[in-house]
């Protein structure tokens, strides 16, 4: 079939099942939106590039599908540069089409010409710029390939102008289906070794205090359930990292929740007094680890990725497994019920009731407000928490209001908390829900946004309001850059430089009414309920809820930066435990 | 110590597919995860599809499996040999200009002699000569040169390939 490189570009991204693209048109890739009219693929017509990333980000997380933008050439280019190391950091499958100037044109410095593919390279999985019209339904199979497969990750497609532009005859092209890929340097291998394995069951069998570290790649695999069975079988606590939160339910009575810098007591410190450490799809990130020296000093380690490049990367593991988290996890239940299953694993009495005797004393904990004091953060998250469905799904900001969630939230389903782990791109939660609510319109979905990032992308808020995406936005309105007010007061003995906001201006209500939201406003704790049940009722608009909450509030416990896991500093009214 | 000499470095092969950038994305790679080329060669191979890298990748600058494997991932590169120097046969090329007045240009092409070094071009007061051999090799030759006053030279950084099997098969072997 003759067809165009545009026509064929829209024909590609149809065949890889994409149904929903994020973008915003100019002149480079305009060739390109002239076939989108007749595609079956929905545009969603975002109001900044960074904002069509983030969405795409939001859809991959809360679907498993990859997230698809597609933007011009030059300042777009560079605007999705954001989301794309934001991908990349957290492994998030994603295809980024980026406008170019023709390709006679390249290295000319012509308008709003940059060089994409080199700005790129460093934070994309790989990236393509494709020169012959011929070669677009091949590239974009394999970039969607690549994107998906192996440890999953952002891939920027480069489309020069005249090889999708009709009216130049280098974009006449003969339409093909490829059927392989050409990719000779790329096999991505799921399986893990079999002996590898049955060294691993082995550890498990003789550990007194093990524990399950969990990242990413328990959901990124599929493998939340393959993680419940080796949990339940084996009795092993479950530690759910920033970004596996909701990889193992949060109610059951295994799960200690998050660890790291801002991780609960308890996930903390049975990481730090364990023997083995069976850390499966996280990285020993070292907003988990503390100073790295430190960290689980007792623990050997069993360490399963899918990246090989991840084991040993930070800490010597033991046993190390390269493969994909669920097709492991599944062999190791095999391995170990050959071994004898439940009846196989020691007696961990002791070693249970150290963790509760933790859990009982450092709970996660807060001083309610009292009399005409503004809201507690935390309270609110309490609130929101209880006032929405479980399978609610929640997307974030950076900075303290993020870290409450992550505390105080109840993930019991996978893929229902999206947020910014890696990268931790203050901004995210907006465009982030939007996409999820793209992706899962039957869900009720919540954003989560300090007033610092809110200012940062609000103006997505249109793009919701416009598209059709109801989503509901709880802003932790504190007057500050909190996160790092913290920081100031806590290590740089409370010099505030740069960190105030203001409490009042913007005014947020009126802010979100003018982007075509409903503006709620929120001052006193009785007021949180009824707020929160309006808002869920809302099903035409987004919504925007202002909470004016305590400024001073600090995240606690916390592991300050570069200090040994063991140092984790608990909230003041713990203090006086014994540890 | 230098590459020339083989002392702390590792020498890699990488086959890479023939493509537009390819070289940018292995030495942003290197750049980018605090790693150093000592010396990088890159040239043909019989197959067009492929080019061949020789990077030659100081020990000390990062633990080289991670090295190993971070190039793994770029999707361009098809396989990496590691070749550690006493494992294999390692060649370099070098081109030089020395000074060579007519009264001592005798002396110099002695030197050329002893290493079998070939001249290239002569001058009315240099000479200019090369010389293929493994990387200490040349590092001498190029030192003996040094106190007549080098004007020139260009090294390209050493190529390497496995040693051989030395043993054949038992035939008597199952
Ligand atoms: C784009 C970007 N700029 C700066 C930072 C550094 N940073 C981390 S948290 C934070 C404060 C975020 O403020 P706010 O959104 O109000 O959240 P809060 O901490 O108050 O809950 C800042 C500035 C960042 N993470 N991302
Ligand atoms: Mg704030």
């Amino acid at each position: 079939m003759n067809m165009n490189g545009g026509q064929a570009l829209m024909k590609a991204l149809e065949n890889e099942g994409v149904d929903i693209l994020f973008g915003l048109p100019g002149g480079a890739i305009l060739p390109v939106y002239d076939p989108l009219i007749d595609s079956s693929i929905r545009h969603v017509l975002v109001r900044h590039e960074q904002g069509a990333g983030h969405m795409a980000e939001g859809y991959a997380h809360a679907t498993g599908r990859p997230g698809v933008a597609m933007v011009t050439s030059g300042p777009a280019a560079t605007n999705i540069v954001t989301p794309l190391c934001d991908a990349y950091m957290d492994s998030i499958p994603m295809v980024v089409v980026t406008g170019q100037v023709p390709y006679a044109a390249i290295g000319t410095d012509a308008f709003q010409e940059c060089d994409t593919t080199g700005i790129t390279m460093s934070v994309t999985k790989h990236n393509y710029l494709v020169t012959e019209a011929a070669d677009i339904p091949q590239v974009i199979h394999d970039a969607f390939y690549i994107a998906t497969t192996g440890r999953p990750g952002p891939v920027l497609v480069d489309i020069p102008k005249d090889i999708v532009d009709p009216n130049n005859p280098r974009s006449a092209m003969e339409w093909y289906t490829p059927d392989s890929h050409d990719l000779p340097g790329y096999f991505p291998n799921q399986a893990g070794d079999a002996e590898l394995i049955r060294q691993a069951a082995k550890l498990i069998c003789e550990a007194e205090r093990p524990v399950l570290y969990t990242g990413g790649g328990i959901l990124k695999s599929r493998g939340a359930e393959a993680l419940l069975e080796l949990a339940e079988m084996t009795g092993i606590h479950v530690v759910t990292t920033l970004m596996n939160r909701g990889g193992f339910p949060d109610d059951h009575p295994l799960c200690l929740g998050m660890p790291g810098m801002h991780g609960n007591y308890t996930a903390v410190t049975a990481m730090q007094e364990a023997d083995l450490l069976i850390a499966l799809g996280a990285r020993f990130d070292d907003r988990v680890t503390g100073k790295v020296g430190e960290f689980a000093p007792l623990a050997k380690i069993i360490h399963v990725d899918i990246d090989s490049a991840e084991l040993g990367k930070v800490r010597r593991p033991d046993v190390a497994i390269q493969g994909d988290c669920r097709v492991v996890i599944e062999e190791l239940v095999k391995a170990l019920k050959e071994m004898g299953g439940s009846e196989a694993q020691p007696d961990r009495n002791q070693w249970r009731s150290r963790i509760s005797g933790w859990q009982e004393r450092f709970p996660l904990t807060y001083e309610q407000s009292k009399g005409d004091e503004l809201l507690k953060p935390q309270y609110v998250l309490e609130q929101l928490r209880d006032s929405t469905p479980s399978d609610t799904i929640v997307a974030s900001g950076v900075g303290q209001h993020q870290m409450w969630t992550s505390q105080y939230w109840k993930f019991n389903h996978p893929y229902t908390w999206v947020n910014s782990g890696g990268l931790g791109t203050m901004g995210f939660a907006i465009p982030a829900a939007i996409g999820a609510k793209a992706g899962r319109p039957d869900r009720m979905v919540w954003a989560v946004d300090g007033d610092g990032c809110f200012q940062m992308t609000a103006q997505e808020l249109v793009t919701a309001a416009t598209e059709g995406f109801p989503i509901k936005v709880a802003l932790i309105n504190n007057a500050y850059l909190g996160m790092v007010r913290q920081w100031q007061e806590m290590f740089y003995e409370e010099r505030y430089s740069e960190v105030y906001l203001t409490r009042d201006v913007p005014d947020y209500k009126m802010w979100a009414e003018a982007l075509g939201c409903v503006g709620l406003r929120v001052e006193s704790p009785e007021e949180v309920g009824p707020a929160i049940a309006q808002a869920n009722e809302i099903n035409d608009q987004p919504v925007v809820v202002e909470f004016r909450c305590e400024a001073e509030e600090n995240v606690f416990p916390m592991v300050p930066a570069g200090m040994s896991n063991s140092d984790v500093v608990v909230d003041p009214s713990q203090r006086d435990q014994p540890r | 110590m230098t590459a020339a000499d083989g002392g702390g470095t590792t020498t890699l092969v990488v086959r890479v597919e023939n493509k537009a950038g390819v070289l940018a994305r292995v030495a942003g790679l290197f750049a980018r995860r605090g790693f150093n080329i000592e010396s990088l060669a890159v040239a043909p191979t019989d197959d067009e599809r492929f080019s061949r890298l020789t990077i030659v990748v100081g020990v000390d600058a990062a633990p080289m499996e991670q090295v190993v494997k971070q190039l793994d991932k770029l999707v361009n590169v098809v396989d990496i040999q590691e070749l550690n120097p006493s494992a294999s046969v390692e060649r370099e090329l070098m081109m030089v200009t020395v000074r060579a007045e007519p009264e001592i240009r005798g002396q110099i092409l002695d030197l050329v002699r002893i290493f079998q070094a070939t001249v290239l071009n002569v001058g009315y007061d240099e000479i200019m000569v090369s010389l293929t051999g493994s990387p200490s090799r040349v590092d001498d030759f190029e030192g003996l040169l040094r106190p007549y006053g080098i004007v020139d030279v260009q090294r390209t950084g050493k190529v390497a390939l496995p040693k051989l099997v030395k043993a054949a098969p038992d035939p008597l072997a199952p």
